[in-house]
């Protein structure tokens, strides 16, 4: 396609983000990027990141939108550090993000935009296209709005429609450095605007208009290429976590049979769950948006009591809310899901941003000796399984989970290997039989203490639960002391034999590496992505990264065991390390904590795991 | 669509339905004769004894369920209404009724009472008023009339009750009724209708607290008082009462009047005939919210209209998806939308 045939440099990863004012279409371009690549073979992982506010102010660093791409040959598991390629279309998404940039990396920036006015508002006091300030960077000060108008000229649109497609130009010229085929766009365009064909045309021409343009005005020296990654073969989609979350609980319905009730109330970044889970009329789930967060909660476990496959999902302060209700959860023996999309904190906190501070009151915050289960997912993909696992031990074991999932791996993105749901695992919840001579409310499977599940309707089980203290078995109302210690023993090792029902933990790297790196929850990517750069330059490093977290695995022990170092990284003040100690106070660990409501960088993970092994 | 709840094959008794637990309200308690009221109209509604719930929040009136042999469940204080709604929304094909307090529905559970009748659930609440808080020993409730002295109120309350008539008429609740503990006949009589109402019956009963608030309905429901206190209304009849059946209430311009029958020219013609199922909830506010000692408190159904259930409406959704979504099954899912194959 290009005019003149210049060289290609190929490059195993590359991280391109977009950012512009809200509205000017960054989350789009985005996605049709990703999209591209991903029919090209490659792997990736996609990161939006937005403001708050739905509508901030025009040109301003407060009203910047930005979506992240991390494409690659190799397997991608972040969505990547510092970016190789930055699409700035106004002053204030450049201000704002320039500090994501590599050191050398291109800048594409909408000249036309650095406007004195705009350049105020950003917070500049000089042009940095011209003061000298991005020499270090390979600068395309392209005329994007000029060139968009003037390759639409013919088609006789007004200037606002003209403008609506600055977009698409940034996007052709991406493409172009990319060398990337234009055609799936095309057919994105033939799709969207079915129904008004003129426009199909007009993004097609600017879209062309700004391939050609970067190809002529030679803004960059050689293409940069990523060939398709070595991937297993399969059906794939793209998927953020909050969908493949709702999607797990809707796969989980289907395989136990129970109708999935979901009771919820609107929270960033937890209610995508919701607003995906209520389009699903069809597979017979029922989504409630309840006056509140008790609501939400409490309409769950009448739904469980009665039967459904009871789920509520939420973020940091509903989790405050719910507290009580899953002390009542617990006490009833009732199977309900709990999603936290975790998001900085305390109180309202940062709630666009991800934390993983609310480790602590998943494990502890409720009343009494209240044990419950507590799982994480860890990337985009995997919330789908995690979510299934999550419904899965709660209806096999009769006991609340909470899954704590976090606002990047909510709102991110990743390929997503499509399973097909024959190959899921049956889930097989404990029904009491009607007119079981020896039900009794509290009568426990032997070997994994979970009561059985006797559904209102069916006949010769009425019973009555509630959250005042039962009587072993019978379920009669009971304040005798040993009973209750007995009861408050029985919950717990319910919740301990779980155990033996999870996978062992892995290890990756050598049971006897000098250092250790212990992540759990949302990190996983980056931690890994760090301790396969120290392994690559031959540092004994090994990564237990875990996904379950109360119980622990039952081999956590032995994995934590042998290393001359370990470290704990989390994205908090260190939370699960706390809860590390108190099980095995005989291994020293150590702590790498980041509290700014930002991911960790691999960068920033190999210069503490150096250190660490000095 | 309507739900049908099914039926019992066998004629069932009241004791197809007590419990063998021991009843721990205090002896005088009103709340004796809720639990043989409703045990006499189970019975008679003729579900089969299985489809019947009963959930409760906290307080003396949330001990309900583990005196009735159904399914039962005694929650957290405030949170029946909300539980319930879990129960009825997972399967509607269930008979359930909510057991719960002034505290318990007005205070803390304030919320979730309000918005469960606006969404019309068809739930049966029997709202247990007896204007105190008595498992915590004598604090003032949402109910309890301005300046009424109690543990936390020794000068007398500074703040003015609510109504619960009124908080269901403001939610545009589809039934409301206000029965005495004291007259088995009349609450046996409400319940049956309240639960052939599909849609959100709220039952207030003037409970008494033998205890903690004793006699605080003697003045409506008292022996020497209910005749002149107390409008009993029925459907399609005049409002009438006194004890000689000779006072009325009239509607003067927009405000209802006490009249008496034979006085000043008023005949039976100007009296009032109670429809419940007026739509406009007006009158039935006023009469929600007449109090002593100018009228006599409305006692009886006061408002029973119909209106679409939201667990009916939900239904109805329901299977509109699957009539018109080709997404039957998670496979289906799955493959929806942009995917493609890698070899």
């Amino acid at each position: 396609m290009s005019a003149k045939k210049i060289s290609s440099v190929a490059k195993q990863d590359v991280v391109v983000k977009f950012v512009g004012d809200s509205g000017d279409g960054m989350q789009l371009i985005g996605t049709l990027f990703s999209d591209t690549a991903a029919l090209a073979g490659n792997d990736l992982a996609t990161f939006p990141d937005y403001p708050a506010e739905i509508r901030a102010p025009h040109n301003t660093v407060a009203g910047v939108s930005g979506f992240q791409i991390h494409v690659g040959q190799k397997r991608i598991s972040t969505s990547g550090d510092l970016c190789d390629v930055l699409v700035a279309m106004n002053p204030a998404s450049l201000k704002a993000n320039l500090k994501w940039a590599q050191k050398g990396a291109t800048i594409i920036v909408d000249a036309d935009t650095f406007t004195e006015e705009a350049l105020q508002k950003a917070g500049y006091t000089t042009n940095p296209l011209i003061d000298g300030s991005l020499t270090s960077y390979n600068l395309v000060a392209a005329p994007i709005t000029m060139l968009t108008r003037k390759s639409l000229e013919p088609a006789g649109l007004d200037i606002k429609t003209m403008d609506k497609t600055r977009n698409m130009f940034a996007l052709g010229m991406i493409y172009f450095i990319f060398d990337r085929d234009m055609a799936p766009t095309f057919h994105f365009f033939e799709a969207k605007f079915k129904k008004k064909p003129q426009m199909i045309e007009v993004n097609k021409t600017v879209l062309r208009a700004g391939y050609d343009y970067a190809d002529t005005a030679e803004i960059v020296e050689s293409h940069i290429t990523v060939a398709p990654a070595d991937m297993p073969k399969g059906r794939y989609r793209n998927i953020t976590g909050n969908v493949a979350t709702a999607w797990g609980l809707l796969a989980a319905s289907e395989k136990s049979g129970r109708p999935l009730f979901l009771g919820s109330y609107p929270i960033t970044p937890a209610t995508d769950i919701l607003v995906e889970i209520i389009k699903h009329k069809s597979l017979g789930a029922k989504a409630f948006q309840a006056e509140d967060e008790i609501a939400g909660i409490c309409s769950a476990i009448g739904a469980s009591f009665a039967g459904a496959m009871a789920c509520t999902t939420t973020s940091g302060p509903g989790l405050s809310l719910k507290s009580e209700a899953l002390g009542l959860a617990v006490m009833t023996e009732l199977p309900l899901v709990l999603v936290d999309v975790q998001r900085g904190g305390p109180s309202t906190g940062l709630p666009t941003k991800s934390e993983q501070s609310d480790l602590y009151q998943a494990l502890y915050g409720r009343n009494g000796e209240a044990p419950l289960v507590v799982i994480a997912s860890s990337t985009p993909a995997n919330c789908f399984y995690f979510a299934f696992e999550a419904a899965r031990i709660a209806m096999e074991h009769m006991t609340p989970v909470i899954l704590l999932s976090d606002g990047s791996l909510g709102n991110g993105s990743q390929l997503f290997r499509i399973p097909k749901m024959a190959d899921m695992p049956e889930i097989h919840p404990p029904l009491a039989a009607a007119n079981d001579p020896e039900f009794k409310p509290y009568r426990r499977n032997p070997e994994t203490l979970a009561r059985y599940w006797a559904i209102p309707g069916t006949e010769g089980l009425r019973h009555r639960i509630g959250g005042l203290e039962k009587e072993d078995g019978a379920g009669n109302l009971s304040t005798d002391p040993l009973n209750h210690e007995k009861m408050v023993r029985n919950r717990r090792e319910k919740v301990e034999r779980v155990a033996l029902d999870i996978p062992e933990q892995t290890l990756f790297g050598k049971p006897d590496a000098d250092l250790l790196v212990v992540s759990w929850g949302g990190t996983e990517g980056t931690v890994r992505s760090a301790v396969e750069a120290m392994q690559e330059q031959g540092a004994s490093v090994a990564h237990a990264h875990f996904n379950y977290i109360s119980p622990l695995p039952r081999n956590t022990e032995a994995i934590l065991s042998g290393h001359k170092k370990v470290v704990v990284c989390e994205l908090n003040e260190g939370q699960f390390v706390n809860y590390l100690r108190g099980k095995f106070a005989h291994i020293p660990m150590q702590t790498y904590n980041k509290v700014q409501g930002l991911p960790f960088t691999v960068h920033e993970l190999v210069d503490c795991f150096k250190n660490l092994l000095k | 669509m309507k739900i049908e709840i099914e039926k019992s094959n066998t004629p069932l008794t009241k004791n197809d339905f007590m419990s063998d637990q021991m009843v721990k309200w205090c002896p005088g308690c009103g709340s004796h004769a809720i639990l043989a009221a409703v045990g006499s109209v189970f019975p008679k509604i003729g579900y089969k004894k299985e489809n019947f719930v009963l959930v409760s929040g906290i307080g003396c009136s949330s001990r309900f369920p583990y005196y009735m042999n159904t399914y039962g469940f005694h929650s957290i204080h405030g949170r029946a209404n909300a539980i319930a709604t879990g129960v009825k929304l997972a399967n509607p094909r269930l008979s359930v009724w909510v057991n719960t307090g002034d505290g318990d529905s007005l205070a803390i559970g304030g919320n979730h009472f309000i918005h469960v009748v606006r969404r019309n659930m068809d739930l049966n609440i029997l709202l247990f008023n007896n204007q105190i808080y008595g498992l915590t020993k004598g604090q003032y409730s949402p109910t309890s009339p301005m300046g009424a002295v109690t543990k936390t109120s020794p000068m007398g309350t500074i703040e003015p009750p609510f109504n619960p008539g009124e908080l269901v008429m403001g939610a545009e609740g589809t039934f409301f009724a206000r029965i005495p503990d004291n007259n088995l006949k009349l609450m046996t009589e409400v319940m049956e209708i309240a639960a052939a109402h599909d849609g959100c019956s709220v039952i207030e009963i003037l409970d008494n607290c033998v205890i903690f608030n004793d006699k605080a309905h003697e003045q409506i429901t008292g022996k020497d008082y209910r005749d002149e206190a107390m409008l009993v209304l029925e459907a399609g009849k005049p409002m009438i009462f006194g004890k000689e059946r000779n006072k009325g209430i009239r509607l003067n311009g927009t405000e209802l009047e006490v009249v008496e029958i034979g006085k000043n020219g008023i005949t039976m013609d100007d009296i009032l005939v109670h429809d419940p199922t007026q739509l406009n909830s007006g009158i039935h506010t006023m009469l929600a919210t007449m109090k002593r000692p100018d009228f006599p408190v409305a006692i009886g159904v006061i408002r029973n209209v119909a209106k679409p259930t939201y667990n009916e409406l939900l239904e109805d959704q329901l299977v509109q998806a699957r009539e018109q979504s080709a997404i039957r099954c998670m496979d289906d899912l799955l493959n929806s939308g942009d995917t493609w194959e890698i070899q």
